[in-house]
């Protein structure tokens, strides 16, 4: 059948319409890049739903600060968060769906390692790359994953060895003489109390008490009890929030005020931790940090501003988490550039090589996504009812309490 | 043995908070032979009932059971006349899908109010205490051993020594006997259902006071609960505190005497030779089947 040359003529027009829109365009500014979509697990119930918070706003900050300066690439960003209740189970769920059924460009990591060993399975099946704030433990790096990319300036197995070399560095009629450790038997946790052990017991310091509890534990009493009775000089705890709090509780029920007391994980929730022992029992409490809101790293000022103002509250409640986060997305920016592509297996390739400048210092990554940041965690802690470094030297802005003051 | 000695007093201080949590449980049972899965949510609920009124009002945790306790009873009421009473047939299998859904909606209730952050009641005898023969006993766990002691004393003489709990104890002995001699069913499992969530409150105080907790925190109190008032024997609220005794007090001698990986199993292992033993459970009354 012969088409009427109407038809013809109105098909070459729009042809050539399009080509002329193209033209026009190429002339002037280019056009913006599709917007796309980065996919989170998050624990927003759950154990970690407060330590899951506080990477979503800091995520968000990010996201925020990427799209006022023209996007990833000039692609406007946009993130999407799906809750995994802090469940091994649920963070695979989440991360399959976000990338099969969602199909997100690029994935951050979620809170732990506890949860990022099962999640960085997945992402790496779909060769994602897997940039996340939260995953350090020894167990994440012995997957041999080349996707992986922990965005800390440490390992996490040496979150402590700050602590222990503070311990180790004090005359020796203040050096403690023994020390009494529990930790819940989580990837996070448990390497950091391990290595502090052994570093302190080639030390000379004694291990007057070692526990190793269930991550899922809800009573921690008896427990610290035992902590208690080994009347220990130091209690080396490896917690995560609500832990470190009843562990604090039931020491000071029992007036059991060892020399110094350090928790992996709590103390570093700033005002949140303070509400829940109360702000006068924080004081002289040790947490390994590798952030601080002082910090004068790249774009840490501007970062606790725009935080600030975004979230309420004062520089010394930012939790560490959200500074985890937000140096994600400034990895992430960075490797883009560098690329000068969003494809996950250029990032991939961009990332095992040179230094990125981070609010907790500049990093760089080994093979299997370990950071070789070189600045190591440093140690901090509560006086005044606020958290500040004290150690190392070059670092700390006050001296270290030492002894811990008694429970008021 | 100082340690085992301290042990076994937590335990059994702790235990006590447990029995007041599983006594609404196995009371509902009793009457109701229904399984309320959303016991350990109703729990959380008056655990934040009571965090809403410190943090607005500043009211200290126990007392604020005396405005908490009544509003839950009513909502208790309430609850079984929407949502238990409609249920004629194959009433335990289905409400334990009607609790369960129960459970979600006030879990996500409290998460829009008051976040998935934990929380935790603050009061000035949470970390005080007293000392004896060289131990420190915490006076948040006396004063919910104190709690727990007097509203299952109520309870019992309740049930022992007034008409209506001679009325809740007939309906629990055989419903349809209940109901020929007079009795009005309905109207006691409703106040029985209100009894049950209004200890649910008291149990939530204490909960609240000694573990920080956020709305899904019932998921592991009712898993226990419910581990308690099998051992007990179902619809015992004696065997309630025997089992809940059992539970803390083992968990807590194996924590410091073997291993804290052990707690949980060590128990497991006691409630399973228990129930060999005696499948009904400790307390529990042998049901035949019909043939």
């Amino acid at each position: 059948m012969r088409k009427p040359l109407s038809m013809i003529v109105a098909g070459l027009a729009l042809v050539l319409s399009a080509c002329g829109t193209s033209s026009s365009n190429a002339g002037g500014s280019p056009a913006p890049a599709a917007p796309i979509t980065i996919g989170v697990s998050l624990s927003l119930s759950g154990d970690f739903s407060g330590d899951g918070k506080a990477l979503q706003q800091g995520y968000d900050l990010w996201a925020q600060d990427i799209n006022a300066k023209g996007g990833l690439l000039g692609h406007r960003v946009t993130m999407k968060y799906v809750d995994d209740a802090s469940s091994t189970q649920q963070v695979v769920t989440n991360y399959q769906t976000l990338i099969t059924q969602d199909k997100v460009a690029l994935v951050f990591g979620p809170f732990s390692s506890l949860l990022t060993i099962p999640a960085s399975t997945v992402t790496d099946r779909y060769g994602y790359a897997f940039p996340e704030p939260a995953g350090g433990g020894p167990k994440v790096f012995a997957q041999g994953l080349h996707s992986i990319f922990f965005v800390q300036p440490a390992a996490v197995e040496d979150n402590l060895v700050s602590y222990t070399k503070f311990l180790l560095s004090l005359p020796s009629d203040q050096r403690p003489k023994t020390a009494a450790y529990a930790t819940e038997d989580d990837p996070f946790t448990q390497p950091q109390i391990d290595k502090a052990k052994s570093l302190l017991e080639a030390g000379g310091i004694t291990t007057a008490s070692y526990k190793v509890y269930p991550a899922e534990a809800t009573s921690w009493d008896a427990l610290a009890l035992q902590v208690v009775n080994s009347k220990a000089d130091v209690a080396i705890l490896g917690t995560q929030e609500p832990d470190a709090v009843a562990f604090v509780k039931v020491f000071q029920q029992q007036h059991f005020n060892p020399k110094s007391i350090i928790e992996t994980t709590g103390p570093d929730q700033g005002k949140d931790f303070a509400d829940k022992v109360g702000a006068k029992n924080t004081e002289g409490i040790m947490v390994p940090a590798g952030w601080t809101s002082s910090a004068k790293a790249y774009g840490n000022e501007k970062f606790t501003i725009e935080f600030v103002a975004k979230y309420g509250g004062a520089f010394g409640d930012i939790s560490a988490d959200a500074a985890e986060a937000y140096s994600v997305g400034q990895v992430v920016d960075q490797a883009a550039q560098k690329a000068n592509s969003i494809d996950n297996k250029a990032l991939i390739t961009a990332l095992h090589s040179g230094t990125y400048q981070t609010i907790q210092g500049p990093m760089s990554f080994d093979s299997v996504g370990k950071p070789q940041g070189g600045v190591g965690v440093y140690l901090e802690q509560w006086q005044g009812a606020q958290a500040i470094f004290v150690y190392p030297s070059s670092v700390a802005a006050a001296q270290p309490e030492y002894p811990k003051p008694n429970w008021p | 043995m100082t340690l085992v000695i301290e042990a076994a007093v937590l335990g059994v201080l702790t235990g006590g908070v447990y029995a007041l949590m599983a006594s609404g449980l196995t009371l509902i049972f009793g009457v109701m032979r229904i399984i309320n899965v959303g016991h350990g949510a109703l729990v959380v609920l008056g655990a934040y009932l009571s965090f809403a009124l410190f943090r607005s009002l500043h009211m200290d945790p126990f007392l604020s059971l005396v405005v908490t306790m009544p509003v839950m009873f009513a909502l208790g009421v309430v609850l079984q006349l929407v949502f238990i009473r409609p249920l004629k047939t194959d009433r335990e299998a289905l409400s334990v899908l009607v609790t369960y859904a129960l459970a979600l909606g006030i879990e996500g209730v409290l998460g829009y109010v008051f976040t998935t952050n934990f929380v935790e009641l603050r009061a000035w005898y949470e970390t005080a205490s007293f000392e004896v023969f060289g131990f420190h006993i915490t006076w948040v766990y006396v004063f919910g051993f104190a709690l727990c002691l007097t509203i299952l004393g109520a309870l019992f003489l309740m049930l022992y020594r007034t008409s209506f709990g001679g009325a809740i104890r007939a309906t629990m002995l055989n419903r349809t006997a209940a109901q020929l001699i007079g009795v009005d069913v309905d109207r006691v499992a409703a106040i029985a259902f209100g009894i049950g969530v209004a200890t649910a409150a008291a149990g939530g105080v204490v909960f609240g006071i000694t573990n920080a907790f956020n709305p899904g925190s019932h998921y592991d109190l009712i898993s226990r609960l419910l581990t308690i008032i099998v051992l007990g024997g179902l619809g015992s609220l004696r065997g309630a505190v025997i089992a809940a005794l059992i539970m803390l007090v083992s968990e807590d001698i194996t924590q410091v005497l073997i291993s804290p990986v052990w707690a949980n199993f060590v128990f497991f292992v006691i409630l399973v030779v228990i129930l060999i033993v005696r499948p009904q459970g400790l307390y529990g009354v042998r049901v035949r089947d019909r043939i």
